[in-house]
């Protein structure tokens, strides 16, 4: 049977490694050249992302030439008209789809984990998920054909309702997903307690389980937000006449002369994206430990 | 582990549990039934009047006629002469087919070359460090892809930091014309879907039992065959996973080959939404989405069999 050595491989790799500085040939877990892989991975991924950051700050005319350090092209953005009503636009709607796919996606969510198994139950889940499996292009352009439909059958046109029920739709799956862990990752006692002391199904939902489960309420929301909020691919393809949300907004713009507002109007995106990411992160990991 | 502390639930609780169990499941489907309705009215009804849409023919203005058709199929290969109205092979969409997957699988493949060492990397990491580089790695899986599409233009173009550099070096006398080819593009969709590697390959690593590496090592395994016959094939279901996430994604991209490859080089996202834009062929884009459906359902099924098959063999 499994000596305490042999089971213990952290422990046992660290006394061979304590008297001196980590000896890679003598650490088991080594493998050449993966770290230096990883290093360029990292580079990859940020470097792009650094530079149109630091060219945001530029108080030159050029996206990409350093003139000075300057503000100004933020000041431009914010007080560009157009930046505002993409702002309002994207705000509509992601507020409202997150809203209502986190509402939605929770109720779900406890149908699925809080019950025996039953029939049916797969199909739901696969239902659920199914947004997450099909392309973006495929979604844009059946719901560009449906709302066309609509339009020319009944004569009915939601308006931003159009786009903020095709982002409420792709929005379920990843509010459901963290919700759905961390419901399946919470013991019941406290529940059971709750039933035990004669709390109604209401009061032990409303006083227990809620409270439990709201880490995986909010990191679902959170993940909702940035995929609504970040959506290029489906919104230009729906988005009616007028409805121009930022994603839509930075992309016209990239068809006139470059100057860095498109640095300074992209940075503040990546701003937003980077801080829903962090909270989603830090509230998922921190009721973990 | 917090496991350990947790006794045993006793007869009383299991019978609590089950109490609890048979509430929730009174009101299941109460509870269910607004995500399947949203899904199904506005996922995937849409998607059903796609395929009615795609037996249809064009409108002259955009959207269809109720004339039943199946030349959006047939024009996937064929073109019909404009004098006899005889059918004529015509490559064009295949190829920007072909280039697609071809563009799609080179993708994963060196997403794969690169993500495995350092999804390997992380998961050797102290726990500390692993949350860091987890973190790291999440950020750019979430970020906004066409600001991210954008910051690679902007430093491979003509006037970009890279030409700029190599210029100021001496090392070239003209830019280098790297944006709208073939190699922007791939590069655009390496860099876009390297997180959706790297993650699923971490999260199988990170669970493994590195005794079997050690025991490997006591066989007088060599470190390339502990990787080989010991740590990928316990890595693999995570593999699977993350060659479906980048190739699924990459093969129907739509902003990357729109910002990076021009309008020279298409890839079936942007052909489809062309359709649906200034071509005004619906039927044709609806076909077109269907066979790119198709295929993604093809990879999927494929993912399904192979993940569970080895469930089975293990169990049985």
């Amino acid at each position: 049977m499994a000596s305490p050595a042999i089971t213990d491989t952290a422990g046992l790799s660290d006394t061979i490694r304590a008297p001196q500085k980590p000896r890679k040939f003598l650490d088991l877990k080594y493998q050449p050249g993966f770290g230096t892989i990883a290093i360029c991975c990292m580079v990859l991924l940020y470097a792009p992302i650094l530079v149109l950051t630091i060219f945001s700050f530029n108080g030159g005319d050029s996206v990409t030439r350093w003139g000075g350090f300057g503000l100004n092209w933020y000041v431009t953005a914010f007080q560009n008209e157009g930046f505002h009503h993409a702002a309002l636009t994207t705000l509509k709607i992601t507020i409202t789809a997150t809203i209502v796919s986190t509402l939605v996606a929770t109720s779900a969510a406890l149908a699925t984990t809080r019950t025996r198994r039953w029939p049916g139950q797969n199909t739901a889940f696969v239902v659920i998920n199914l947004p997450l499996m099909v392309p973006e292009i495929i979604t844009a352009v059946a719901s560009l054909s449906f709302f066309a439909l609509i339009a020319s059958v009944a004569h009915i046109s939601f308006g931003l309702g159009n786009l903020i029920l095709v982002h409420t739709v792709f929005c379920i799956p990843f509010a459901y997903l963290p919700i759905r862990a961390r419901l399946e990752d919470m013991d019941l006692t406290l529940e059971q307690a709750a039933a035990d002391l004669y709390a109604t199904p209401w009061q032990a939902f409303r006083r227990v389980t809620l409270p439990l489960l709201m880490p995986g309420i909010s990191a679902g929301a959170a993940l909702a937000f940035i995929v609504s909020f970040d959506d290029f691919t489906i919104t230009q393809l729906v988005a009616g006449p007028g409805q121009t949300t930022l994603p839509l907004f930075i992309w016209d713009h990239t068809r006139l002369p470059l100057t860095p507002e498109i640095n300074a109007m992209s940075t503040i995106l990546l701003g937003v994206s980077i801080v829903f990411v962090t909270l989603s992160f830090v509230i998922a990991r921190r009721r973990k430990a | 582990m917090a496991a350990v502390d947790i006794p045993a639930p006793t007869e009383r609780a299991v019978a609590a549990q089950a109490f609890l169990r048979r509430r929730w499941l009174k009101s299941r489907y109460g509870l269910v039934a607004p995500a399947l309705i949203i899904i199904g009215l506005f996922g995937i009804l849409p998607l059903l009047i796609m395929v009615v849409y795609s037996f249809l023919e064009a409108g002259q203005y955009g959207g269809v006629v109720w004339n039943f058709s199946t030349d959006a199929y047939l024009s996937f290969l064929f073109q019909r002469d404009i004098f006899d109205g005889t059918l004529v092979f015509s490559p064009d969409y295949l190829v920007i087919y072909v280039r697609s997957i071809f563009l799609a699988v080179a993708t994963t493949v060196i997403c794969l070359a690169l993500g495995f060492p350092t999804a390997y990397f992380m998961a050797t990491r102290p726990p500390a460090q692993r949350t860091l580089w987890v973190f790291l790695i999440t950020i750019p899986f979430w970020s906004n892809l066409l600001v991210r599409t954008l910051a690679v233009m902007l430093i491979i173009r003509d006037e970009g930091v890279i030409n700029d550099i190599l210029l100021w070096l001496g090392l070239i006398d003209k830019p280098i014309v790297m944006l709208y080819t073939n190699f922007a593009v791939m590069l655009g969709l390496l860099y876009s879907f390297l997180p959706f590697m790297v993650l699923p390959i971490y999260a199988s690593l990170e669970k493994m039992d590195f005794r079997l590496v050690e025991a490997g090592f006591d066989l007088y395994a060599t470190r390339g065959k502990v990787l080989r016959r010991i740590i990928i094939p316990l890595a693999k279901p995570g593999i699977i996973a993350g060659c479906l996430l980048v190739f699924i994604p990459a093969i129907g991209a739509y902003v990357t080959p729109l910002i990076l490859g021009g309008g020279k080089h298409l890839m079936i996202g942007a052909l489809i939404a062309l359709q649906f834009g200034t071509s005004r062929n619906w039927p044709l884009g609806s076909a077109q989405a269907l066979i790119l459906m198709v295929g993604v359902l093809v990879a999927l099924l494929f993912y399904v069999r192979t993940t569970t098959g080895k469930a089975q063999a293990l169990h049985g």
